[in-house]
């Protein structure tokens, strides 16, 4: 088995949070999923609630402070990002933006990333397509092509957590009942989402984060104009 | 060692007033400032280059020939000089001239400028900004080297027999720093010609400036002109300071809180852990800059930033008193005991002319 990392950010702001609960639900099927193809995932969850005033402050002041580094470097460092964030105003949440304005336009080129969102209805489902993944094709991330929404109703539908991933994800589960587990249908994308996570992150090679002081030129070419 | 000031020129509103000084106060007050840097003992003093408000200092050979004219001792540097945005040709005749009438008494310190739309009202791009510093600078060297330049670039029209006229001061170039917060090329540049580096490192983390100051010293050696602790290295710092800390603290706070670059963020709290942000006592300003030395080495040029963010000139000078009086000189003991025999002394037109000689 190949040691690998993988990084879960929420932006949730609850507790408990929904967003929370299908960042750890997406991240535990990547790991299960990563393990059949001989890697060994180690997963770290970010709460970006735990950062607000950070972010806020590396804004103003142009870099993180002592608490926020080392959770940019982790993502930056990441084999594979899990990103959810509940959805307002049919779009991703401020908070979940900050985070990803902050952490430099080079962190995530060609990293696997798994995009998320919860929302008080399914009718924002669609928020994840128009918002989330072309800031993500912006920061040159490779997203996977499930993207995984859950909605009230997701919560709610059984299924249970010994269903296959395929009968699952036909089964549509919209039945009452089940408390805070992902329904069938749920269950289905999210296993399927996390199938293509880890077959992106088992294509590449280790992950290592860009080093800014790092000198890329000599300085005869920087000299020469190159 | 070398301590002094530098300041970035700013006119901002006081905001324990709402007063805002005028231009031709706030320009005379710099001037006080700079003289007082002198009558305090201090050694160096570095006046900013920009080209748009809240700032005034644009002509900054203007300002360093007048308080040279207005002084004995005090070494004129710039923080910094735009080896972007200005032609080289006219910093070369520029500097050569403020080299003759302060007897020498000038280096400068090259910076890129980081404000986009000023580089048009130029003629350039920030785009090319490194690129722009490297070529520049380049050029630049030669015209205080060679009498007569030919020369071809990408930025500025081709030169052919030209002279710089005046001629640096005894044949010898002003010494040049290259300031950067986190560009590697720069260290690099400085690291080649054998120049000064000199690490902003005030409004961020101490770890940036290791780093930057680490890989110059890397690349000084690299390049053959000494071991890697014999580089010469400058830093910023901002202090402001009170006989009792809790003073400094209470007075201090409006201006941190509104200051231009880092106020309504973090608390001044927060952001003297994170940055070499010192508020508080003639001592505590002695242990903090002590430290630095724990994370670049040895080095050879301290200055501080007092005068920005609205304070008042009496408090400014205040200020320097404090610096002249309690700070420097323990520093200036401290530092040369703790710095050993084969690290040098920033080059100074003195010293420069007598290595000249002695070839």
């Amino acid at each position: 088995m190949t040691g690998r990392k993988l990084v879960a950010v929420s932006a949730g702001l609850s507790q408990p949070s929904s967003t929370r609960l299908l960042a750890d639900q997406l991240a535990a099927a990547t790991g299960a999923e990563a393990s059949r193809l001989g890697i060994q995932l180690s997963t770290s969850a970010v709460d970006l609630r735990d950062h607000a005033h950070d972010l806020t402050n590396h804004l103003l002041t142009g870099f993180p402070s002592a608490q926020l580094k080392p959770i940019i470097d982790a993502v930056a460092a990441a084999d594979g990002l899990i990103a959810v964030t509940p959805i307002f105003n049919a779009s991703y949440s401020g908070l979940f933006k900050l985070f990803f304005d902050v952490i430099g336009d080079t962190a995530l080129v060609d990293k696997p990333v798994l995009i998320g969102a919860t929302g008080g209805t399914a009718r924002h489902s669609l928020a994840l397509e128009h918002a989330l993944r072309p800031m993500f094709a912006y920061l040159r991330a490779v997203v996977v092509p499930t993207a995984v929404f859950a909605a009230p109703e997701d919560w709610a539908g059984g299924g249970g957590r010994g269903g296959s991933g395929a009968g699952a994800a036909a089964g549509g589960g919209a039945a009452a009942g089940g408390g805070a587990a992902a329904g069938g249908a749920l269950r289905g994308r999210i296993q399927r989402a996390a199938r293509e996570l880890a077959g992106q992150i088992n294509l590449r090679e280790p992950a290592t984060a860009p080093d800014p002081f790092a000198l890329s030129t000599s300085f005869e070419e920087l000299l020469a104009g190159d | 060692m070398q301590f002094g000031i530098f300041t970035v020129s700013d006119i901002t509103t006081d905001p324990t007033n709402g007063r805002t000084p005028a231009e031709a106060e706030r320009i005379k007050a710099v001037v006080a400032i700079a003289r007082k840097a002198e009558e305090v003992g201090l050694d160096v003093f570095a006046l900013g280059e920009h080209h748009n408000p809240p700032f005034f200092s644009s002509s900054p050979t203007t300002t360093l020939a007048y308080i040279a004219g207005q002084t004995d001792r005090l070494l004129l540097s710039t923080a910094t000089t735009l080896i972007t945005t200005n032609d080289p040709v006219k910093i070369a005749e520029d500097y050569a001239m403020l080299q003759h009438l302060a007897d020498g008494r000038v280096d400068l310190m090259m910076g890129r400028g980081n404000t986009g739309p000023v580089y048009p009202w130029f003629g350039q791009d920030i785009r090319n900004g490194i690129a722009l510093a490297i070529e520049n600078y380049a050029l630049l060297r030669r015209l205080w080297r060679e009498d007569v330049v030919d020369w071809e670039g990408r930025f500025r029209t081709p030169l052919q027999s030209f002279t710089s006229t005046p001629r640096p001061l005894d044949g010898i170039p002003p010494f040049v720093w290259h300031g950067s917060i986190r560009s590697p090329e720069i260290a690099e540049q400085a690291a080649y010609y054998g120049d000064g580096f000199f690490a902003n490192h005030i409004f961020w983390p101490a770890s940036h400036t290791q780093r930057m100051v680490a890989l110059y010293r890397q690349r000084f050696e690299h390049y053959g002109h000494g071991s890697a602790d014999q580089a010469i290295v400058g830093l910023g710092g901002q202090v402001f300071m009170r006989k009792n800390s809790q003073e400094a603290v209470r007075e201090f706070r409006p201006y941190f809180d509104n200051a231009p670059v880092y106020g309504h963020g973090p608390s001044l709290e927060e952001f003297t852990s994170q940055t070499p942000l010192t508020v508080g006592s003639p001592q505590q300003v002695i242990d903090r800059t002590l430290g630095f030395r724990e994370y670049v080495g040895d080095y050879q040029r301290q200055l501080f930033l007092l005068d920005h963010a609205g304070l008042p000139l009496k408090t400014v000078l205040e200020q320097l008193d404090l610096l002249g009086e309690e700070v420097v000189p323990v520093l200036r003991k401290e530092f040369d005991a703790l710095r050993p025999a084969h690290v040098p002394e920033a080059p100074t037109h003195a010293s420069l002319k007598l290595k000249a000689a002695a070839r």
